[in-house]
């Protein structure tokens, strides 16, 4: 058997958001949706799991953090022992109300950079990366949801047309 | 409709009880360490009344839709406002005439302002513009009753949007909710200066009064998820969902960082410049055993216990983690405005006992039974608000 990629193209995102909820209740798996800007509940409709953004977030500030104690240490205990106003310099503990601010910088600026870069990554967006979205028109002002059929798909493309799609494409894989 | 249980009355009027306990057995066994108690226990709840008021026009000023179909709530907190107010009025009058022993404040004592006396003080004579008697119950009588008008005023259009419909009162309300914004930004902290930086009256701190707002900030989006999460325990407000819950308690979350972000702020600024006048406010409490401890603890409840405990979207959409993190973050402020007024009129000698923590209960008796007793006088679902649908459809 040939598997085929179906491609629906819609005009609307209200129509292409109850579309994708009637095939998901019709056990078809929509492989991809493209779509010009966000769709709000679309992320629940497909079924998508949570992101993961958040541990991410957590784990860079926490690196943020560590880095930034290591380079407040080496600087101000080893390298360049400083008393500015009276202020214990052989102590990084005593001294540490004066670093808070600096290490409080050094998580929002690892979370915010490495978080913005996680995020294009994994969205393909890193230079040199080609775009997957299968029409140009994606851009613009068109919504395509993407299915993958084995053998015959007349079935759905006739969910498809009747849900809304106003074209559907074909493509042999 | 709202009906106030049996089991909520009972443990509001049992907690009341306990608090008229203490504050005869306080004012009987020892006046002058019970004024104190009675002061810092009216800050605390005072700031959960009247930022109730602020959270309201917030809400009409900023246009937001989200918290529509719990405004009652808010509304309701306001009740106390007036029980409290007064009682704050009745300190700061016994306070200027030292009725039943009242010395909470250094610079009322007779002839301290007096080149003649013994008592004098130069520093603060020469504050005396500001800090005396007449002017400090004036400005207290001000404050109080401005706030107490605007929270009846927004309360009363609320209920009036409720009769008749259309937008008219709600566009009352945001103009109402814009003059309070004005009012409150500058009495909030002159009321701080007057009820709690003048206990230490040669100290200052320019930052003083965002400190007790954001502390007023933090206690009083608490009280509001607490209050929400019981009443839907109870059954009512069956248009709250996750995500007002989920709002609610990024709100505490933000406030709990806000308020460390101005502690430390303070604290760090006057620990690096180590000047004699400033840094006694500090050694007034860290170089005493019994402030010690409160003093780093509570920055630990306030601070810690809700960055690693409520950070997660999870968290704050799990009811029972939240009412954890909601009632020791209540106790952790109460124990910073305990030691925001004691070290300054006990000195050394200040603890906590039954006096304080029996005053507590009972103010918090009397919140619980004067909120639950307004919300059940009126229908507890808005409705005519115009943004109610958005408010029920709310989904983050």
């Amino acid at each position: 058997m040939s598997t085929n990629t179906l491609y629906g193209i819609f005009d609307d995102e209200e129509v292409l958001l109850s579309s994708v909820k009637e095939i998901r209740a019709n056990n078809i798996e929509i492989k991809e949706v493209y779509s010009p800007f966000p769709i709000h509940g679309l992320d629940k409709a497909l079924g998508l799991k949570e992101t993961r953004m958040a541990i991410t977030a957590f784990i860079y500030g926490c690196l943020g953090l560590t880095l930034g104690s290591l380079m407040i240490y080496y600087m101000m205990q080893i390298d360049w022992p400083q008393n500015i106003g009276g202020k214990p310099n052989w102590s990084f503990y005593h001294n540490l109300p004066a670093f808070v601010p600096v290490l409080f910088e050094c998580v929002v600026l690892f979370a915010a950079h490495l978080m913005s870069i996680t995020y294009l990554i994994r969205n393909g967006l890193y230079p040199g990366g080609k775009s997957d979205s299968p029409d140009e028109r994606t851009t613009d002002d068109k919504f395509l949801m993407e299915i993958q059929v084995e053998g015959d798909a007349t079935i759905i493309k006739e969910m498809l047309t009747k849900t809304g799609a106003t074209e559907i494409n074909e493509k042999e894989a | 409709m709202f009906t106030i249980d049996k089991k909520a009355k009972n443990l509001s009027m049992a907690l009341m009880a306990i608090g008229l306990v203490a504050l005869i057995f306080g004012f009987v066994s020892n006046p002058h360490d019970t004024w104190p108690a009675l002061l810092f226990n009216t800050y605390f709840y005072l700031g959960i009344s009247v930022f109730a008021v602020f959270f309201v026009a917030m809400q009409y000023v900023s246009e937001a839709g989200w918290s529509i179909v719990l405004k009652r709530v808010p509304e309701a907190i306001m009740g106390a406002l007036p029980v409290f107010s007064f009682i704050m009025l009745f300190i700061i009058v016994a306070a200027t005439s030292h009725f039943g022993g009242n010395h909470i404040y250094h610079w009322l004592q007779e002839g301290i302002m007096d080149p003649a006396s013994d008592h004098y003080d130069k520093i603060l004579a020469g504050k005396e513009p500001y800090l005396n008697a007449t002017f400090f119950i004036a400005r207290t009588s001000i404050y109080l009753i401005i706030w107490n008008y605007f929270a009846e005023k927004l309360r009363k259009l609320s209920i009036l949007e409720d009769k008749q419909g259309g937008t008219g009162s709600h566009f009352k309300s945001v103009s109402t909710s814009a003059w309070f914004m004005v009012f409150f930004a500058v009495t909030s902290a002159m009321a701080s200066w007057d009820w709690i930086m003048s206990i230490d009256a040669h100290w200052f701190s320019t930052i003083f009064g965002w400190y007790v707002f954001a502390e007023w900030a933090a206690i009083g989006f608490t009280t509001i998820l607490l209050f929400t999460l019981y009443l839907q325990r109870q059954g009512y407000l069956k248009d709250v969902n996750e995500s007002h819950i989920h709002d609610l308690g990024k709100w505490v979350f933000a406030f709990s960082l806000v308020w460390t972000y101005i502690w430390f702020s303070q604290f760090m600024l006057i620990w690096y410049s180590n000047i004699p006048e400033e840094v006694t406010y500090y050694t007034a409490r860290l170089e005493v055993e019994n402030y010690k401890f409160l003093f780093w603890f509570s920055m630990l409840i306030n601070f810690i216990l809700p960055i690693i405990l409520l950070m997660s979207r999870d968290a704050k959409r799990n009811n029972g983690r939240l009412i954890f993190v909601s009632i020791f973050i209540l106790i952790g402020h109460w124990l910073n405005s305990y030691l925001l007024v004691t070290p300054g009129t006990l000195n050394t000698h200040g603890h906590i006992g039954f006096t304080e923590v029996g005053i507590g209960l009972g103010f918090a008796g009397l919140l619980i039974y004067l909120t639950l007793y307004t919300l059940a006088k009126e229908p507890l679902e808005a409705k005519n608000h115009p943004m109610l649908d958005e408010s029920k459809h709310l989904h983050t």
